[in-house]
């Protein structure tokens, strides 16, 4: 089984965000890119099936800042084949996005695509659907488990309330991961530093990214609160004496 | 092309869920600042029932037996030829495991614009969708011609979609359901597990904050001297240090605590929307500007390793 995972990368909202100039799109120049949380579920989630089951993975990630870590950690964890795809794409929106991914993948005979359900900054829907549809593949999203049977999948997809429902999927499909069946691998720097001396990232240049689909931003702003909390302040022991009386007051004490 | 506001009813098992009725709340002001009729779109088989609280102009009823219970594939048919022959001038999803399923391959089966994470309408007809774990807000102009929208909860509340008379409903017709790729096995209910957390009045949330699995003793101590029960994010789920029954959150349980204190929750608008019901959010976190400080009523900006061992010896003490 051929399983191909997508990469996202997305701004570490740990840093301070910041609009830019034109008052519509965030100012993206100190940014520091890291693996969309979800894709990193998606990508363990491929190794999984891997080490199960038998078959490769190959990684797809976008030529931006932090790519090459971001690749080489996905080898040290037991990725097969690393693709960087060349392009600007920091202000790429996600039907731009899945259509240069849908061109990429189109010669690697795919089986099954995984990618993460969704990322912190999609403003035109996630990337796995809309790879699905341009490819002309069933997608399942918000799963949180597979496993493949003979030309189909079997996955389970989270609903509200912690219902789940177990799918039957043909494939090739996609599937929106929303978290791999154990938390994704940890990886020793030294292991990956090792595997830079190895592995191979090929490059491809994007096919002309088309953003049709997405809508336009007129302006972007932090959201201002309509109220914030009461702060208590005071050393840990001055905070735990206010909060014992918090308690009482509250009648749970 | 007309102006008419499409939402398509979410339902699991026979109940109408929520974001529903969010979404028919966000049509009602829509239609009224582009002087449109709000239509439900209602997609089941001997599900006519369903639609009995909706507070809209129109319910389409599509039924079949494919549509029994929610799968991508035969929704994606059904509602493109929907769409595609009527030309709405949006359609509203939610941006759950069932909107968010569909609306993108119809944007790019259809050729419509797609707008995700949507909050709420601005009074003249824009979208303001709610990205960036809820730190940033984007706003537009609804994209032209029919604008598919998936719907985040916050931005009003269920009540204000519901309404005890519904209208008349009209039958549409279903296009083949056949070779559909994508078929529901089995649901698997939820883990009952040892407490439900939806019905504790005190719980002790922790988040990413809590670092790794040997912190959680800390918060289970705070809780047994409270008299509570621990609770969770998502990460802290995903890691497998607490079981799936204390996941508090978009795939979790919605809790109506007495206190909710959270420790290390940031305060990203899928956990935010569960814990909306507590009486009293009393939060712990060393970002003075995360998003929890904004809806908690108490806040204390510290580090909770700092406060955790020491609350919990202050709470035995006033216990024995």
């Amino acid at each position: 089984m051929n399983i191909v995972v997508l990469v996202k990368l997305v701004p570490d909202l740990v840093e301070e965000l910041t609009i830019d100039a034109s008052g519509a799109a965030l100012d993206l120049t100190f940014a520091r890119w890291i693996i969309n949380e979800f894709d990193d579920h998606a990508l363990e989630q491929g190794i999984l099936i891997k080490e199960k089951s038998g078959g490769t993975v190959t990684v797809l990630a976008p030529d931006l800042e932090g790519a090459d870590d971001v690749l080489f950690t996905a080898a040290a964890k037991g990725v097969d084949r690393l693709i960087k795809i060349k392009g600007e794409f920091s202000a790429m929106n996600n039907h731009a996005l899945s259509r240069v991914f849908a061109s990429a993948i189109q010669g690697l005979q795919a089986d099954l695509i995984l990618t993460g359900v969704q990322a912190h900054n999609d403003l035109d829907g996630s990337a796995g659907p809309l790879l699905a549809e341009c490819l002309q593949m069933p997608y399942v999203g918000y799963v949180s488990g597979v496993s493949t049977n003979d030309g189909k999948v079997a996955v389970r997809k989270e609903y509200p309330g912690g219902l789940l429902a177990e799918m039957e999927v043909t494939l090739p499909a996609v599937l929106g991961i929303q978290a791999a069946e154990q938390p994704p691998r940890y990886v020793a720097v030294s292991k990956v530093r090792q595997t830079m001396k190895t592995a191979t990232i090929e490059e491809q240049d994007a096919s002309d990214p088309d953003p049709c689909g997405g809508p336009t931003i007129g302006r972007m702003f932090q959201p201002e609160a309509t109220a914030h909390a009461e702060m208590i302040t005071g050393s840990p022991e001055e905070v735990s004496r206010k909060l014992v009386d918090l308690f009482k007051e509250l009648g749970v004490l | 092309m007309s102006q008419d506001i499409y939402v398509v009813i979410e339902h699991l098992q026979g109940q109408v869920l929520d974001i529903s009725y969010t979404m028919l709340a966000a049509a009602r002001e829509l239609a009224q600042s582009i002087n449109g009729k709000i239509v439900a779109a209602l997609l089941g088989h001997n599900a006519k029932n369903l639609a009995k609280d909706f507070a809209d102009d129109q319910v389409l009823y599509l039924d079949h037996a494919a549509l029994e219970e929610f799968t991508s594939d035969a929704y994606q048919k059904a509602l493109a030829e929907l769409i595609g022959k009527d030309q709405p001038r949006a359609v509203l999803f939610g941006n759950t495991s069932i909107g968010a399923d569909v609306a993108s391959a119809l944007s790019i089966r259809l050729g419509l614009p797609l707008v995700s994470s949507c909050r709420n309408f601005t009074t003249d007809g824009k979208f303001v969708s709610q990205i960036c774990g809820g730190k940033i807000m984007a706003e537009g102009e609804l994209p032209s011609p029919t604008a598919l929208v998936t719907m985040v909860p916050g931005g009003y509340q269920p009540d204000q979609g519901r309404n005890a008379a519904s209208p008349s409903i009209t039958e549409s017709a279903v296009p083949a359901l056949d070779s559909l790729r994508v078929s529901l096995s089995k649901y698997i209910e939820p883990e009952t597990g040892d407490v439900d957390i939806s019905k504790e009045q005190l719980l002790i949330a922790v988040g990413r904050g809590i670092q790794m699995k040997d912190n959680i003793e800390l918060a289970e101590n705070l809780a047994q001297a409270i008299g509570g029960v621990v609770c969770a994010s998502r990460p802290v789920i995903d890691q497998g240090w607490l079981a799936t029954s204390r996941l508090v959150g978009k795939s979790g349980k919605q809790v109506k605590p007495k206190i909710y204190f959270a420790m290390g929750i940031s305060g990203a608008p899928e956990h935010v929307e569960s814990i909306m019901q507590s009486d009293t959010i009393i939060a712990v976190n060393t970002d003075p500007k995360a998003p929890i400080f904004d809806i908690a009523k108490y806040g204390i900006q510290m580090d909770i390793f700092e406060l955790i061992e020491v609350l919990t010896e202050h709470l035995k003490a006033v216990k024995v």
